[in-house]
């Protein structure tokens, strides 16, 4: 029995998310003893909660970085940003609108994915530098079309959003969906075969019929979608859309990839390490708060994990 | 005979570098295997061998870029004194020429001769340099149209490689004493290449020494003055040039065309042959259940005709479930393998979008299809969820064959696929290719083996891009190939390479 | 594209955008007015170099905008209440860029994901130091970046000498030629028998040299700082390179095209407010020229390929 246990568990520590979930895990406990357990739940709860958002445009990223070398989306804060400003503005606090609000949103990540893919496709150039600048365009609209104001979300919206179902938070049900979506496209579909062979070698993939510039095109759609996703849950959940509200997701949206442990490398993927990745980083800062240590020692923790991570999991050196 | 010692009668003074017993492992390839030979100032030394012979094993010892797993390597410093490891065997003045240019395409001409001389620094190294660069391109290349300051991504091949040989030859803070050139005339047309061996010649006639390696045995003769020939990582013949012929040293190489080759090409069956299938813009043709090959010496646009069709008859956008065209890739790391994923998944690749079931991938069907493959190519192994990566090269592309054939694709399109392939591999990928083709498939088949054209239904003979030749039925012969794939010279001389030896007399 | 050919883009562009602002507002073309237009160009002008440097060893910043917030912060507390702690922390700061280019190459670790952890650490050092928005500027950087030279204004001059010191360096310099070459064929370096390591550590090095400048030049602009006082120069800096003439691989780099590209983001931005335009758009305009000039520059490098494969065909036949 036991010996089964330690099977079990071994097989578990050999696959690649697993460290972001016991490092969580651990987080979890480190925060739970400071308060002799008490609040288990409440921090729970609220981890499943900001987890969701970082877990699901970490999913969009998770597919752009599985492309290989180079790909990375740097337009998903402009998305969000954009995506949340149009469809709170749209629904100006009615009720009745939230589901074409919900439509706006999806279009515009929809259009962004296009307009990225074709900047990348037609200007032949890096994804970083096609996404960059079409971020800066998106950012302008978001500033130009929301004036400041800041627009409340309609009052069904906000409730769903911060409410929960079955003690789970509605916003972690949604997220976990649409990671068991990606997890099934990703390892069980012809797009995932597609996608991850276009990451590990392209010209291959290319040579043994894998249509690679659908692959691309539809990988950065999705991703921008998933972005104005986020930004209209998020703009719902806290109460408006702010211009700045998609800013840090940059960062974590990569971070949450790579603690998760995909490679950056591409071809290489999974999408239980982006929940993992979204956790952690979101209970590392909860248990630091709770130590009282302040903004500045997290995002050193923060960042000291990431590399610590690369590092780890690197684990080739190579002659000097 | 493993032992090879300096320039045979005239004694010679104490050699420039000296390889005793050096085996060079990778994993279980044995690359180089007890190699000893020494070579002292004045001599050109001529390195011939087949492909994977272990010379550029050898090359990659002698100039430091690899340490031998055993045995020893030793150079003399210009003072006298001997030493051993990578940064001695620059300060003993060795210099290599490689294959793959290893130049800086972003500097400039003379900012590239930067990063071998280390001297070059301080106030006026920019005109050093230049003045240094310039003189020796002066000295071997007359008549070059290259200037220091020009971006080395902007030169032809040829003038990069002219640049690359130049900076080998120019003398730094400590002068050159021994080049090593590595195929170095692949990309220079005759008259440049002509400058390269007088100079060569020259330069061994002042007490310099060179490594000569080509597939051009009339060059090879043209400068050497000792021919060392290799074969599975030993050095089995090692003698002054005037003693060798060329028939000798293609004999020693023990390349012959099999009797078993020339009578399969014999057992040809036109009945099974159909209409025409296809025909590119530049003349390629190929009909229903033909095998069709691509000649020629390698680099001539073989590779380039096929990718460019291959890539004319399928998209990158719409997914296929009935392919037209399947492609199998000869330079697997490039253009085959998917490194991270398993056997199975590696050869299902293309057959894949038949095997999906209400959305997702059928596992059991693809299963299926593997072991199917698996027991029809015979690829060894005991699992076929086992990374294709722990396969040998040959079973890798066993199973690059399986993904294009497992396609339904009816014309299948064959880039050289047998580089690197044991004789037992190529074997049975020749029944297999003609299994195929007896049902109705249609190959084209770019091949550097002579042996593996002459068993195709027509052949196509490259030379220079475009196509020189049409060969068909009893035309396939070496002879024929092997004149469409030379341009005559006006000395009335055929040219040879290593792969075509024999037709060379 | 040869180096000549890769300038005159950069060149253009600026010249276009000059142009435009100065038939929108003349009043621009003065001493006053152009000091006015560069002013803010001059710490993004160095933030771009310090990338440049950073892409020419084929690797990318994604912390240069935190690691410059840091030093503005650094500057404008220690540097200034304790010269010698500040000057200490600043040097240190360099010699880690440094470590972290020699981890990068000898762990083969992706510089886009340990500069991105990174720039959590800046950012968490630099909120350490000034938790909110203060400090004030020393005195001397103060006096630097208001000092009034004769005929053309200090930002001109400091471009200028930037533009001019850093291609010295990096384009003229037989170090800097090792440093391009390691970009454009590391293979080769090694073999001549150089440590890559050393080298890429250097070209982080003069990274974070170029950082902390910016960060003072900044200090010194603004007169106060705070933890977040720099960000979008991440990404400034990376579109002024392209903008440049730069790409991501080969150690292609210009630092003259740098500094241009800097100064034509800038540019960008201040020009709609002459053109009565929305300061929304400021960021957008910075947006689309990029897209603008990277079309172009498609067009010139099809035309070049036509022209020189045209050229080719003809000396063959």
């Amino acid at each position: 029995m036991a010996h089964r246990m330690a099977d079990m568990i071994g097989s578990l520590a050999r696959r690649p998310w697993f460290w972001a979930f016991a490092a969580s895990a651990l987080a979890f406990a480190a925060t739970l003893y400071l308060t002799d357990g008490r609040g288990g739940g409440g921090l729970l709860s609220a981890a499943l909660t900001f987890a969701s958002f970082s877990a699901i445009v970490g999913i969009g990223q998770m597919f752009v970085i599985t492309l290989g070398p180079g790909n990375v989306d740097l337009s998903i804060p402009a998305t969000m940003t954009l995506a949340g400003t149009l469809a709170l503005k749209f629904m100006d606090g009615a009720s009745s609108l939230v589901l074409p609000g919900l439509g706006i949103a999806l279009l515009v990540g929809l259009g962004a994915g296009c307009f990225n893919y074709l900047l990348i496709r037609l200007l032949r150039i890096p994804p970083i530098i096609a996404t960059l600048s079409a971020s800066f365009l998106y950012q302008s609209l978001a500033i130009w079309w929301n004036r400041g104001l800041r627009i409340k979300p309609p009052e069904v919206l906000a409730e769903f959003t911060t409410g929960s179902f079955a003690g789970v938070p509605n916003l972690a049900v949604i997220g976990i969906v649409i990671a068991l979506f990606g997890w099934l496209i990703l390892e069980r579909s012809l797009a995932g075969r597609w996608l991850s062979a276009f990451g590990q070698n392209t010209r291959a993939a290319r040579l043994s019929g894998v249509p690679v510039e659908t692959v691309r095109a539809v990988t950065y759609i999705s991703c921008a979608v998933l972005a104005s996703l986020t930004g209209y849950l998020l703009a719902s959940f806290s109460g408006g859309a702010a211009l700045n509200m998609g800013a840090e997701y940059l960062l974590i949206s990569i971070a949450v990839v790579v603690i998760g442990g995909s490679s950056i490398a591409g071809g290489n993927s999974n999408v239980p390490g982006i929940w993992g990745g979204a956790l952690l980083m979101f209970l590392v800062v909860s248990m630091l708060n709770s130590y009282g240590l302040g903004a500045g020692v997290r995002l050193i923790m923060t960042g000291t994990i990431i590399i610590a991570i690369v590092a780890a999991a690197s684990g080739k050196g190579r002659a000097v | 005979m493993q032992q090879a010692t300096g320039a045979g009668e005239q004694k010679p003074d104490v050699p420039l570098v000296a390889l005793s017993g050096a085996s060079v492992h990778f994993g279980a390839v044995r690359a180089l295997d007890g190699v000893s030979l020494s070579i002292s100032p004045g001599e050109c030394l001529g390195l011939i061998g087949h492909n994977g012979a272990g010379k550029s094993t050898a090359v990659n010892v002698i100039n430091g870029g690899l340490t031998p797993t055993t045995g020893r390597i030793e150079y003399t410093m210009p003072d006298g004194s001997t030493a051993t490891g990578r940064l001695a065997a620059r300060a003993s003045g060795i210099r290599s020429v490689f294959q793959e240019l290893s130049l800086c395409p972003n500097l400039t001409v003379l900012e590239n001769l930067r990063i071998p001389h280390r001297d070059l620094t301080g106030s006026g190294w920019r005109q050093r340099a230049g003045t240094r660069i310039l003189q020796s391109l002066d000295t071997i290349f007359s008549g070059h149209r290259i200037k220091p300051g020009m971006t080395v991504g902007d030169l032809t091949i040829a003038e990069r490689q002219m640049v690359e040989i130049a900076s080998a030859f120019a003398d730094g803070s400590d002068a050159t004493r021994l080049v090593i050139l590595d195929e170095p005339t692949s990309s220079l047309d005759a008259s440049i290449a002509r400058q390269l061996l007088d100079h060569v010649r020259a330069f061994c006639a002042g007490g310099g020494a060179v490594i000569f390696i080509s597939h051009m045995l009339n060059e090879i003769f043209d400068v050497a003055t000792r021919i060392d020939v290799m074969k599975d990582g030993k050095i089995i013949a090692s003698r002054p040039a005037g003693d060798f012929t060329q028939k000798g040293v293609i004999d020693a190489m023990g390349h012959v065309v099999g009797d078993d080759a020339q009578k399969q090409s014999r057992d040809r069956d036109p009945e099974r042959i159909g209409e025409e299938v296809l025909r590119t813009p530049e003349g390629l043709a190929a009909r229903k259940g033909e095998i069709v090959g691509l000649a020629g010496l390698a680099g001539h646009g073989q590779a380039e005709a096929l990718a460019r069709f291959y890539f004319s008859r399928s998209g990158s956008t719409r997914r296929v479930r009935a392919p037209e065209v399947a492609f199998v890739a000869g330079d697997r790391g490039r253009d085959g393998v998917l490194p991270l994923w398993s056997i199975l998944r590696n050869l299902s690749l293309t057959h894949l979008p038949r095997l999906v079931r209400r959305g997702l991938v059928d596992g059991a069907a693809e299963q299926a299809l593997g072991n199917e493959w698996k027991s029809r190519i015979g690829i060894r192994t005991a699992s076929m969820d086992n990374p294709i990566l722990s396969l040998s090269g040959g079973n890798q592309q066993k199973a690059l064959f399986a993904r294009a054939l497992a396609s339904t694709a009816p014309i299948v399109v064959m880039d050289d696929p047998m580089r690197g392939v044991d004789v037992g591999t190529k074997r049975e990928a020749y029944d297999l290719i003609r299994r195929e083709a007896a049902a109705a498939r249609t190959f084209l088949w770019y091949s550097t083996e002579t042996e593996e054209v002459c068993q195709c239904d027509r052949v196509f003979v490259f030379r220079n891009g475009r196509i020189s030749a049409e060969l068909s039925g009893a035309e396939i012969t070496e002879e024929n190939i092997l004149s469409a794939s030379f341009e005559m010279q006006e000395t009335g001389e055929v040219p040879e390479t290593g792969e075509n030896l024999e037709a060379g007399r | 594209m040869n180096g000549r050919f890769r300038i005159l883009l950069p060149v253009l562009s600026l010249a276009v955008l000059l142009a435009a602002v100065f038939y929108l507002q003349p009043r621009a073309m003065s001493y006053f007015g152009l000091n006015l237009l560069f002013n803010l160009a001059v710490p993004i002008a160095l933030a771009t170099i310090a990338q440049m440097m950073i892409i020419m060893v084929n690797d990318i910043d994604l912390s240069i905008g935190a690691f410059v917030s840091f030093v503005a912060c650094v500057t404008a507390t220690y540097l200034n209440d304790a010269p010698l702690i500040g000057a200490l922390i600043l040097l240190a700061s360099i010699l880690a860029y440094a470590a972290l280019g020699a981890l990068i190459h000898l762990r083969d670790l992706p510089a886009i994901v340990v500069t991105l952890g990174m720039s959590f650490v800046w950012a968490g050092l630099a909120v350490l130091i000034l938790p909110s928005p203060g400090g004030a500027a020393p005195e001397w950087i103060r006096a630097v970046m208001t000092v009034k030279p004769p005929l053309v204004p200090m930002a001109v001059v400091a471009c200028v000498l930037i533009a001019g010191l850093t291609h010295l360096l990096i384009m003229r310099s037989s170090t800097g030629t090792l440093l391009r070459a390691v970009g454009g064929n590391a293979q080769a370096v090694f073999r001549s028998g150089w440590s890559v390591v050393r080298l890429k550590a250097g070209a982080y090095a003069l990274a974070g040299l170029f950082g902390v400048l910016s960060g003072m030049c900044l200090v010194g602009l603004a007169t106060s700082a705070d933890a977040n006082i720099a960000l979008r120069y991440t990404l400034l800096s990376i579109a002024g390179v392209i903008l440049g003439g730069g790409e991501f691989t080969g150690g292609k780099v210009s630092p003259v095209g740098a500094v241009l590209g800097a100064l034509t983001l800038t540019l960008a931005a201040s020009l709609l407010s002459f053109m009565r335009l929305s300061p929304d758009w400021q960021i957008g305009a910075q947006g689309a020229i990029l897209i603008l000039v990277l079309a172009v520059r498609l067009v010139f490098a099809r035309k070049g390929r036509k022209w020189k494969e045209a050229g080719n065909g003809s000396s063959d036949g």
